[in-house]
């Protein structure tokens, strides 16, 4: 295909930019409830990120990938594959215009909502109403709705089985050292589960259904065994229990938080990543088959790419970030940072095994409110809550209207 | 980039840890009751002036710290405990303040000396008056062990406890206050009247201390019971 490469290069950028845009800002938000309990470091919190953001992008990435790639927009529809490349080019541009100007304004704006938004947008212009798969961005949508609401249900549970079977024992610290293991244990093993079941295909590796759960099973006795390690190396300070009887309870919880941040930035990984890389796959495919097809495999690099990317933008601004979140949540204790990051894992990395780009910010303010109701959180601003919904409703219009510009854009510049 | 990061903004200042700090300098603030009626007995006039001073500076400073708490709580928050009830508990805790205040203020503006027949009975009256106010701020001081459960459960049982004994202190003071104001009528012509205005005002004022004491118990009770 004529230009083909400078397409290719146009989208490997923006698709980078895209992706470091998640690393510097919504990595700090996927993590920050770990950091802001002070269960963990910043620097903890960054090297955790780097590892499990790629290794959540690399191999559990590419259900969220396929959606936004081919499953907003019905291939069938584009009669020339130029109008294609231009439309993800303009949807990629347009998304990454408006989360500079979100960012700017300090307005808390999905990158998901973003680039399904453009997506739609550009289907509308660039191929006609019919051609957006309007049952697919409906399911996408009531998933917006449905996962801050199961985010929220799971964390509500949790919060409540930690303070019957722990905090209200005889001995919670006992408890707590006992049931602790149990947790992690649980989260690897849907974690394991969720990512090995069918997942790996792109690796080359396909596991029977018993084999997926003989391996999540292992993986999940792994980190219990590793968490009960870190939890007996914890030292109860008898001062600080005299003072808040819980202290030590809470330190015990702060180890686990290093599991739940792990699980988190590897959910992250897997959902977020798409954004950026999902239209580049789609102009990568056409640019170089010269034809929109169905069914082409997702070239690893591009998933290599989007990992890197995140991680870059993790070194760069994602810390600073981090570090503003740490400082400014001092309310949050590590039982509920525990709970609250437990959740919103489990539920993203269910949304995105099932190729559902959900947004990871509202399913943490979703899994927040549930501990908030379960256990009570000293003080949460509501009002906050009220500006991320809002901004979410707006930005769909929004991205829409950025991509379709776009796409008569880059449909004047190279037709 | 983002100057406000939505995950950073969600959560508001605690106001409980601040409830706590506060409730600390009040008890401190009636503390200095006891030396101040110790000095005015020992006629030190010195040293009612810089008990006084001390109580004065407290007060202030639970005031400011009430008002900065009251600044942080804005309507869209989202806590475990009503606003209002945790407002009014607030409340109670700053009244402890201002009667002590009130105290020191009468004491110096008026002058007054302590009559022969009130010497046994004010000091060990004040004592047990201040003793509410430690009680008090003891069950203050679980506010943060009622927030790590919600406000609700076993804990709650162990609150209530300590609530019931600082009535039963309250109740304590009742009597003796009584029974001071009994002794300062049987005694009411040795005064002048306006001493006699003066210390029944006195009495009151201390038996106060520890009614709003209790007080705070109770909205603490009603926090709790929601």
């Amino acid at each position: 295909m004529e230009s083909a490469l400078i397409f290719i290069v146009l989208a490997s950028i923006l698709g980078l930019y895209m992706t470091w845009g998640v690393g510097a800002n919504d990595v700090a938000n996927a993590m920050g409830t770990s950091v802001g309990s002070g269960a963990i470091t910043v620097r903890k919190a960054i090297i955790i990120a780097a590892i499990f953001e790629f290794a959540g992008a690399f191999l559990a990435g590419g259900h969220v990938t396929g959606t936004i790639r081919k499953g907003i927009i019905d291939p069938s529809f584009v009669t020339t594959p130029e109008i294609l490349i231009f439309g993800m080019l303009a949807a990629l541009l347009g998304a990454g215009i408006w989360l500079m100007v979100a960012s700017y304004f300090g307005w808390p704006v999905s990158t998901t909502h973003t680039i399904v938004g453009s997506l739609i947008g550009f289907g509308v212009v660039g191929l006609g109403v019919d051609a957006v798969e309007w049952g697919q961005v409906s399911g996408i949508l009531a998933s917006w709705l449905v996962s801050p609401l199961l985010g929220g249900t799971i964390a509500y549970l949790l919060a409540q089985s930690v303070r019957v079977f722990i905090l209200e024992a005889d001995s919670p610290l006992e408890a707590a050292k006992r049931y602790g293991p149990i947790y992690v244990f649980m989260m690897g093993v849907l974690i394991a589960l969720v990512t090995v079941w069918k997942g790996l295909s792109h690796l080359n590796i396909d596991l029977t259904t018993l084999q997926a759960v003989a391996v999540a099973i292992a993986i999940g006795l792994l980190t219990a065994l590793i968490g009960r390690v870190l939890i007996n190396r914890v030292r109860v300070d008898p001062d600080a229990d005299a003072d808040f009887h819980y202290a030590g309870v809470e330190r015990v919880f702060a180890p686990l938080c290093v599991f739940t941040a792990c699980s988190m930035a590897f959910a992250h990984g897997s959902n977020d990543v798409a954004n950026g890389i999902g239209p580049l796959a789609a102009i990568v495919s056409i640019a170089q088959t010269g034809e929109v097809t169905q069914e082409s495999v997702l070239p690893i690099w591009i998933l290599l790419l989007g990992g890197t990317g995140i991680v870059i933008g993790l070194a760069t601004m994602g810390y600073r970030v981090m570090r503003t979140i740490g400082k400014k949540i001092t309310e949050l204790t590590p039982s509920r940072g525990f709970c609250a990051e437990l959740a919103a894992a489990s539920t993203v990395v269910i949304a995105s095994r099932l190729g559902l780009p959900v947004s990871t910010t509202h399913i943490i303010v979703g899994a927040v409110l549930g501990v908030g109701f379960a256990r009570g959180i000293a003080a949460i601003d509501l009002r906050v809550v009220f500006g991320i919904v809002t901004s979410w409703v707006v930005t769909l219009p929004i991205g829409a209207g950025l991509a379709a510009f776009f796409f008569f854009f880059f449909k004047g510049l190279f037709l | 980039m983002r100057s406000t990061n939505p995950i950073a903004a969600l959560f508001g200042k605690s106001p409980f840890r601040p409830m706590q700090e506060h409730m600390r300098v009040v008890e401190e603030c009636a503390e200095e009751v006891i030396p101040l009626l110790e000095a005015l007995r020992d006629r030190d006039h010195e040293r009612v002036l810089g008990h006084k001073d001390k109580i004065f500076a407290l007060e202030g400073e639970a005031d400011d710290l009430k008002n900065e708490l009251r600044s942080h709580l804005p309507r869209s928050l989202f806590m475990p405990v009503d606003r209002r009830d945790l407002l009014d508990l607030l409340n109670a805790q700053d009244s402890v303040a201002d009667t002590v205040q009130d105290i020191a203020g009468l004491v110096v503006l008026r002058g007054m000396e302590i009559p022969g027949f009130m010497s046994d009975g004010l000091l060990p009256y004040a004592r047990r008056v201040v003793d509410a106010v430690h009680k008090c701020r003891e069950v203050i001081s679980e506010l943060d062990e009622l927030l790590e459960l919600g406000f609700r459960g076993s804990e709650t049982a162990r609150v209530e406890e300590a609530i019931q004994e600082l009535s039963v202190i309250e109740t304590e003071t009742d009597d003796q206050g009584m029974a001071l104001v009994g002794l300062l009528f049987e005694h009411q012509d040795e005064l002048n009247a306006l001493e006699v205005v003066y210390w029944d005002r006195l009495i009151d004022l201390i038996g106060d201390i520890a009614d709003y004491a209790e007080d705070v118990g109770d909205r603490l009770r009603l926090l709790i019971a929601r």
